[in-house]
């Protein structure tokens, strides 16, 4: 064999052995992308949450040798306090949806930029939209995978399903689904004080949720809107839907 | 590549394989800590956001 066909083949096994060193790498970067960042994420907002300046809620009663039965918050339809908004980052509440079984409660702060918000605390409210219980629309973004994906179950929600928001002021506050859409990334609309139709003054309380669409895609945007169906101090009980059979 | 660096590898077999297997992990580590997440804002996937 000549020296030529030597360096020919030697090149050759090279250019192999990198193309399989970047397949592996590839390979890599999905197993921290799709299972890593949702390992990361769960632990860090599970921290957040649990380190959130929550007065505690009133304890269950042992009543005899019967179960211990929470206490239920009842509902007022009076208009509700609305906090400020808060500073960029700043985590003000968490977000619980009772048909997502087994989710926990996740963190909810505010901005919706990736780098400082929704890769590493959760859930990112709009700014300049509404806050929890204001008059508007209270727009939120969460990943739908990825990054301990909160609102990875979007599409179960339906007409009339529960969301259930905790301000750092100790208020509940019980939002209804009433629709689900699917958008364009650049229809901002669907965040606008009255969804859909920007401009005009709002009269209900809403809240809008926006993820992505489909999975693992950003084509579209997966949006639910909802409406404040009512809201209760914390220090009265807890929402009847957290109780568990209720909705 | 790797041929020339199992070449160049100090020891007997059993060393020169625990010395490839901890800087495996090495890569591995840092890619997880530090190349992937400045890498993963540039792919095409992950928007959740309405607007520009």
């Amino acid at each position: 064999m000549s020296r030529t066909r030597n360096a020919v083949f030697g090149t050759i096994g090279v250019i192999g052995e990198v193309l399989i060193t970047i397949g592996v790498l590839l390979f890599a970067f999905l197993v921290w992308q799709l299972w890593w960042t949702d390992v990361v994420g769960n632990r860090a907002q599970a921290q957040i949450v649990a380190e959130l300046p929550f007065e505690p809620v009133p304890s269950p009663t042992p009543s005899g040798t019967l179960a211990a039965v929470p206490v239920i918050a009842p509902p007022r339809h009076d208009d509700p306090p609305v906090m400020d908004e808060p500073p960029h980052a700043t985590t003000f509440a968490t977000m619980q949806v009772p048909r997502w079984d087994g989710e926990p409660a996740r963190p909810v702060s505010e901005g919706t930029d990736r780098a400082g918000v929704l890769d590493v605390l959760g859930i990112g409210h709009y700014k300049g939209t509404a806050m929890p219980g204001g008059v508007g629309n209270f727009a939120v973004a969460g990943h739908r995978t990825t990054y301990a994906k909160p609102f990875n179950r979007i599409a179960e929600l339906k007409a009339g399903d529960p969301i259930v928001v905790r301000t750092t002021d100790n208020i509940w506050y019980v939002y209804r689904v009433t629709s689900t859409q699917i958008v364009e990334p650049s229809d901002i609309g669907v965040i606008a004080p009255v969804p859909g139709k920007p401009g005009e003054t709002p009269t209900e309380r809403m809240i809008t949720l926006t993820t992505c669409h489909p999975m693992f895609s950003a084509r579209q945007r997966y949006i639910v809107h909802g409406v404040l169906d009512y809201w209760a101090p914390t220090a009265d009980g807890i929402p009847a839907e957290l109780a568990g059979g209720a909705s | 590549m790797y041929g020339w660096l199992w070449r160049h590898l100090p020891g007997p077999v059993v060393v020169r394989v625990l010395i490839l297997a901890v800087a495996a992990a090495a890569v591995l580590v840092v890619c997880f800590a530090w190349v992937f997440p400045a890498v993963a804002p540039h792919m095409p996937f992950n928007e959740t956001t309405v607007g520009e």
